[in-house]
């Protein structure tokens, strides 16, 4: 269960990016989070890890208060929170089973990460949750060699590797062709499942959401304007989230076109 | 229609860069021939140069071989300077650069400490390193690898700094994600990125230290140099180009070696 209130999040003396959210998630459930680039998505996601440091506000992770840990306990914390790349964030010259045992180094002492000497059970692990994705004939590839699905598969098996608690995927199918991105959101959605796992994720496909999440959450200017299942999310919700949002944004940058056009 | 076409003129320079340009060459003109004229150059000496040359050609020729396998024990001694300084270098190297590098100084304290580092280490000459350690630890071979490491090292320390700095940040985001400790990050992120760059500058180093290392012994630091020294002090010239040839070559052989490795490396 992830519970977030009143959740702010300013870089600098800016105009915030994220004004006092509020979200629920409980357990199981796979919600995506729309909106327009600049709408604090992937803030909002980073904020849940603390890779963003939030402002003010709340988030309890199972009952784990995240906003006030200390080094170490935010590190115990992290490791049960997975996190998915838009860019997958795979160390290229590192091989499959290198990237993929990276998702347990928050747990292996530091001889056995330097050795890859890995725990046998790791290893085990690695190996099922690789032929469930289908990238096991890959363990000994270098990462770099792979494409983008198979990429974004080590990247979901590096997640899953820290038997974590929840999934955060930052626009995991925003890199890939329109059917590996169908393939990618269909395997989530069904390790979701199989795990018992929430899952956020964020994209900007909107037929990929209502596809494949049971709840979508919009998000416009730093708040949730948004919340419900994706029969809901009619031509007005669209709009509230959408529209006129590039105006704005081109709004924003007004005072810089007005020095170009004097 | 006439009129404005004929108004068009365009020059290059306006005459205000025209000035500027005639100014900027007049000074380096008058900038250069000031340098000539204070420095003492006996002309007579430059124009003999060339029978010179002659002459000192005349007595290399043939060189003489005769203390070829003392040449070629101190040529080893020379090699073994250069590499066992760059190894050492290398190592030394790692944290400076690590705490030299903006994304992974612990602290801006430590980042001007590696940066004090580096610029010392660089600003001074390996030979004058090599008079300094001389005089610390007496002639020898000992004082010529420890100059050739201090040099090493700000050069080493700079480039494998500036690889730190360029890697890719995502993949350090994706492990602090995971629970990481800061270590682990280093060793799984950060050090497979650098790898290839510390080997290239690493050999790299190696290449130009080989050549340093010639020309310690004209102060004392052992190799090659010293045997150089001592036969142009007692104008063997026959030795002396024996002397030079065997550089000659072990530096060839050194660059190939270099080049070769870098192929298999990167």
């Amino acid at each position: 269960m992830l519970r977030i209130s009143q959740l702010v999040k300013r870089y600098g003396n800016g105009e915030p990016v994220l004004k006092g959210l509020d979200l629920e998630v409980p357990g199981e459930s796979v919600v995506s989070i729309i909106g327009a680039s600049g709408a604090g998505k992937s803030t909002l996601l980073r904020c849940i890890n603390r890779l963003v440091e939030p402002s003010s506000g709340s988030i309890e992770l199972n009952g784990v208060e995240i906003t006030t840990l200390r080094r170490e306990e935010l590190r115990r914390t992290r490791r049960r929170i997975g996190m998915i790349f838009q860019g997958f964030n795979l160390v290229d010259r590192l091989s499959v089973m290198e990237n993929v045992q990276c998702g347990r180094l928050g747990y292996i002492p530091y001889w056995r990460a330097a050795l890859r000497r890995y725990p046998q059970e790791d290893i085990d692990r690695a190996f099922h949750l690789m032929e469930r994705v289908g990238i096991a004939h890959y363990a000994d590839k270098r990462a770099d060699e792979l494409s983008g699905g198979e990429r974004q598969r080590v990247g979901v098996v590096r997640a899953l590797m820290q038997d974590p608690d929840i999934l955060l995927a930052d626009e995991p199918t925003a890199s890939l062709d329109p059917v590996t991105s169908r393939q990618i959101m269909e395997l989530l959605q069904k390790l979701a499942a199989e795990l018992h796992l929430p899952v956020l994720i964020n994209i900007h496909n909107v037929g990929e959401a209502r596809e494949y999440t049971e709840r979508i959450v919009g998000m416009r200017f730093g708040k949730l304007i948004f919340d419900g299942k994706p029969e809901d999310l009619d031509q007005d919700a669209m709009d509230a989230v959408y529209s006129g949002t590039s105006e704005d944004a081109a709004r924003q940058h007004t005072p810089n076109s007005e020095a170009l056009a004097t | 229609m006439k009129e404005s076409v004929a108004d068009r003129v365009w020059t290059r320079y306006t005459s205000r860069q025209r000035w500027w340009r005639f100014f900027s060459f007049l000074i380096i003109a008058v900038g250069v021939s000031w340098s000539l004229g204070t420095i003492d150059i006996v002309w007579p000496w430059v124009w003999d140069a060339p029978a010179q040359i002659g002459d000192l050609f005349r007595r290399m020729v043939p060189p003489d071989v005769s203390n070829l396998g003392t040449i070629l024990r101190v040529l080893i001694e020379t090699l073994n300077i250069a590499t066992i300084a760059t190894f050492f270098a290398v190592i030394l190297s790692l944290p400076v650069a690590y705490i030299a590098a903006q994304n992974t100084t612990p602290n801006r304290f430590t980042l001007w400490l590696g940066r004090f580092i580096l610029v010392s280490s660089r600003s001074v000459n390996t030979l004058i390193w090599a008079l300094l350690f001389v005089a610390i630890f007496g002639p020898g071979v000992l004082a010529g690898i420890v100059a050739i490491m201090f040099r090493s090292l700000g050069f080493l320390g700079k480039l494998m700094g500036e690889a730190i700095e360029e890697i890719d940040r995502r993949p350090v985001e994706a492990l602090q994600a995971t629970g990481a400790s800061r270590a682990k990050v280093v060793l799984y992120a950060i050090v497979p990125q650098v790898i290839p760059t510390f080997f290239a500058v690493g050999i790299l180093r190696w290449d130009i230290n080989l050549r340093e290392s010639t020309v310690l012994g004209l102060v004392g630091a052992g190799g090659i140099g010293v045997i150089l020294q001592s036969a142009i002090d007692t104008l063997d010239w026959r030795t002396v180009a024996t002397v030079l040839l065997a550089i000659l070559v072990l530096v060839i052989a050194g660059e190939a070696l270099a080049a070769w490795l870098r192929k298999k490396v990167l």
